[in-house]
Formats: C-alpha cells, sequence, structure tokens
C-alpha cells in the first residue's frame, strides 16, 4: 500500500458507550472483523468490568456481554489468546482472569494468583502456550497453559527496579519484552539448556517511563511510547541481517514533537501504520518513509486526529481485518471505533 | 483585565478554596496555615487547557509529599473543567526527591491504583473530611 500520493483521515464511525469509568485498554478477538466474520472487541476499565462489543450486520457495534463480579479492582489490560476462545484480563486486584468464550457466553475458568499487588499487563505468545504478566511489584512472570485451564507459573523475572508497565511476546518468536517506569524496555529469552528465562538487553533511550511496545507484522521492528513525547522505532539488527540468533535490537529513529503529553499507546498494523494515543487526546498516524533507507528506516506523519477523544487516550488498536478499523480507549469512558480513509480530490 | 481573565482569576482563588482546609497528614493544621498552599500555588493556562499546582511540603525530607498531592487531584477533580490537564508539583527546590515525587503525582495510573488502596484511601479521606472540625 501506497501512503506517499494521498491525504488519509481518522473517521469517527461509533461511540460506545456503557463503562462507567475511565476505559484502560482495547483488544480485537483475532481473525474477526474478515472474511464476513463480525469485527468483535473487549475493553476494559477502571469499573472494574470487561465489555465485549460485536458488529452486526449493519457495521454498527453493540454490547454483547459484560463480564462483571471477578474483579474487584480496575481491570488494566486485556488480551485474546490466539485462537480467541479465551481472554485474560490483569487487574489491580492482583489477579489475572481467564475466561473461555463458548458462542456468546464468557465463563472465569482460571484465576492467577502470584503477584504481590496490582497487574498491569498481560500478553499472550503466538502460539498461545505461553502468557507473560506484569504488575508494580516489578516483576515479570511467565505462566505455561496447560490442559484443562491449569497455569503452571515457569519463572518470575526480576530486574526492572520499578513497576512495569507493559508485557509484550514477539509475533514471530518466543522472545518477551517488558517495559517499565524505570525508563527502560528489557528483552527476555529462554535458555534452551537450562529452560531458564533471563534479560539478554536493556533499551535505555528514554528518559521516562516507557508505557508500550508494539511489533510490525513480520516481528522485526518494534515502536514504542514513553512520557518522555516521544515514539521510537527499534530494528532487530540479526534478523534485518538475515541471521536468525538474539542479536541486539537498536534503536533507528525517533519521533517527537507530535504528542505535548504523555503518550500511553502505540500500535502497528499489519500493513505497516503506526498509531499513537496520548495524554493529548489525540492520535497521530506514522508511516514508513520509502525514500533515504542507507540510515535505517525513517518515519513521517501520515495523519493526526485532534480531539478524538475528550479526555486522555489510553489505548489504541488496529483490527487485522479487510477494513482499515482502529479501536480507542479514553478517561472519558468511551471506545470509539475509527475507519482510516483516503480523502477524495 | 479581560471578562476572561477575571473570570480565570475567580476560578484559580475558589480552587484554593476548595483545598486550603485540607488538613496535613502529620499535623493538627491546614495545609494553608503550614503555608503548604498560597493563592499563587494554582495558575491556570486557558489557552492549553492547563492547571498547574504547586506546593511546599513542610520539610525537605517530607515522607506525606505523595499524599499531600493526592488529596489534592481528588479533592479538586470533580471542580476542574474536564478538558483541563492537571499537573501536581512539588515548588521546585523544596523537596529532596523532587523529581520522584513529581513523577510518582503524576502517572495516573499509580494515582488511580493509590486511591483503590484502602489504606490509602483511608488517610486521604481523612485529610479532606477531618477539616470539617
Amino acid at each position: 500500500m501506497n501512503f506517499d500520493d494521498d491525504d488519509f483521515e481518522l473517521r469517527e464511525i461509533q461511540r460506545l458507550e456503557g463503562h462507567t469509568d475511565r476505559v484502560w485498554s482495547v483488544a480485537w478477538k483475532p481473525d474477526t472483523g474478515i472474511n464476513g466474520v463480525p469485527a468483535v472487541l473487549a475493553s476494559c476499565s477502571g469499573d472494574k468490568t470487561v465489555r465485549i462489543w460485536e458488529q452486526n450486520s449493519i457495521g454498527s457495534f453493540q454490547c454483547q456481554a459484560v463480564l462483571e463480579e471477578t474483579h474487584t479492582r480496575t481491570v488494566r489490560s486485556c488480551a485474546w489468546s490466539p485462537s480467541g476462545k479465551y481472554l485474560a484480563t490483569a487487574s489491580f486486584d492482583a489477579t489475572t482472569a481467564i475466561w473461555e468464550n463458548v458462542g456468546v457466553d464468557f465463563e472465569c475458568v482460571s484465576s492467577l494468583e502470584g503477584h504481590d499487588n496490582e497487574v498491569k499487563s498481560v500478553s499472550w505468545n503466538a502460539s498461545g502456550t505461553l502468557l507473560a504478566t506484569s504488575g508494580r511489584d516489578k516483576s515479570v512472570w511467565i505462566w505455561e497453559a496447560l490442559p484443562g485451564n491449569e497455569f503452571d507459573c515457569v519463572s518470575v523475572l526480576q530486574g526492572h527496579t520499578q513497576d512495569v508497565k507493559m508485557v509484550q511476546w514477539n509475533p514471530s518468536m518466543d522472545t518477551l519484552f517488558s517495559c517499565s517506569y524505570d525508563n527502560t524496555i528489557k528483552v527476555w529469552v529462554e535458555d534452551s539448556d537450562s529452560e531458564d528465562w533471563h534479560c539478554i538487553q536493556t533499551l535505555g533511550e528514554s528518559t521516562s517511563t516507557v508505557w508500550s511496545v508494539a511489533f510490525n507484522a513480520s516481528g522485526d521492528k518494534m515502536v514504542s511510547c514513553s512520557d518522555d513525547l516521544t515514539v521510537k522505532i527499534w530494528i532487530d539488527v540479526g534478523r534485518m541481517q538475515g541471521l536468525h540468533k538474539n542479536a541486539p535490537w537498536k534503536h533507528v529513529c525517533t519521533l517527537s514533537g507530535y504528542h505535548d503529553r504523555t503518550i500511553f499507546s502505540v500500535h502497528w498494523s499489519r500493513e505497516g501504520i503506526i498509531a499513537s494515543g496520548a495524554a493529548d487526546d489525540a492520535i497521530c498516524l506514522f508511516v514508513e518513509n520509502n525514500d533515504n533507507e542507507v540510515d535505517g528506516p525513517t518515519f513521517k506523519l501520515l495523519s493526526k486526529k485532534e480531539k478524538a477523544h475528550e479526555m486522555d487516550v489510553n489505548s489504541v488498536q488496529w483490527n487485522t481485518g479487510d477494513k482499515r478499523l482502529l479501536a480507542s480507549a479514553s478517561d472519558d469512558g468511551t471506545v470509539k471505533i475509527w475507519e482510516l480513509v483516503r480523502l477524495s480530490g | 483585565m479581560s471578562k476572561k481573565a477575571v473570570d480565570l482569576l475567580k476560578f484559580g482563588i475558589m480552587l484554593i478554596h476548595f483545598v486550603r482546609d485540607i488538613r496535613d497528614p502529620e499535623h493538627p493544621y491546614s495545609l494553608e496555615q503550614l503555608s503548604v498552599l498560597s493563592e499563587e500555588s494554582i495558575t491556570v493556562d486557558e489557552k492549553l487547557g492547563r492547571i498547574l499546582i504547586t506546593f511546599t511540603p513542610t520539610i525537605q525530607h517530607c515522607s506525606m509529599a505523595t499524599v499531600i498531592g493526592l488529596c489534592l487531584r481528588e479533592k479538586l477533580k470533580n471542580h476542574f473543567p474536564p478538558h483541563f490537564k492537571v499537573d501536581i508539583k512539588v515548588a521546585p527546590g523544596s523537596h529532596a526527591d523532587e523529581e520522584s515525587v513529581n513523577k510518582q503525582l503524576n502517572d495516573k495510573e499509580r494515582v488511580a491504583a493509590a486511591m483503590e488502596n484502602p489504606n490509602l484511601r483511608q488517610l486521604v479521606d481523612e485529610c479532606l473530611y477531618s477539616s470539617e472540625l
């Protein structure tokens, strides 16, 4: 897709109301919104609930289920398993709940306990066999999914010096990334001999809290965002050079001057568009420049939506289906669905 | 002065009125009595939609600075116009861990988590509501 010649903008499709407190996070169910399968979105909130939204035949999203009376505090983050069968939810109540989705019903089938206090993030690996969680206790936990909805903790990773805001698996290999209030991103891999997990790299280019990281579709590029008001692009040097080993990640590009309050969320669409959501209520979109590849990739602003929400934008997520749909979550208590459209003329 | 500027000034004074009687967590006095807050503590930038509150902890190593900050945010949260962005900081040079206190007070996730913590919640409520005594 060529984004060089045309103007694009985010057009608001729908504003989803129902949460009674700030919405922290949204997650599209995998393989929905494509081939006639209706798009399904989960959102979680300070109101201690999770809402499931499904697109109907005329394209309108409706709340299909409210997952409540399980978490006793804020639900900070939610993540679908790759098959879409399970939804994991991380809560300030120190637990991570696993919900099994059967038809329109969601049943809480497991509760993962171990963190000392607030759990802030949860992420499934690409095969759905491993789950990672992180929290205020500065630790990252790796859990193995076993038959019968059992989850075994296989490792507790210490290394960050402050609370761990987010964990995210690389989409093409079982490498785990964590970002923290200590201003760093850490890269974790499993040692094939000892089966122990350890940190192989600490990325310390940011000057304040790193709130979120995301990967491009092939997993050889990463984007991060921070309270230092920058979006940073990183590349997997080894894979870029055709070596499939754990070579270091390298910082190649910093995007600054686009947001003037904390940037909370970044996400990379399958076709290469980076979305960022921030406390300045705006959403920005960036694409890679096609020229000037000598010193590594460079990126440019494709579009900026000022006042995307009435308050902070906490989460932005691209749907992977037929249309360029983006979901955003905000302190204003709403979720918005956007479509990226080409401006005519 | 333009009408807008006057309104803004009134707004700032109104905010001070709301917070001046908050009790210090460690003293039987209000924040204003302890000079933690004054009328210069609140600045409003209407154009950018920003409110900055700076307070002066009673001592350089005040362990309650973050609690005072939580109290200010909690007390004022229903009085801010919703589109205003609020930063709460200790006055420059007034605290030994200035940078870390400021970072903590403006991390909304940590603030949200703190307000869900029963012990902290109770401490904040005591500061906010004992002022009626």
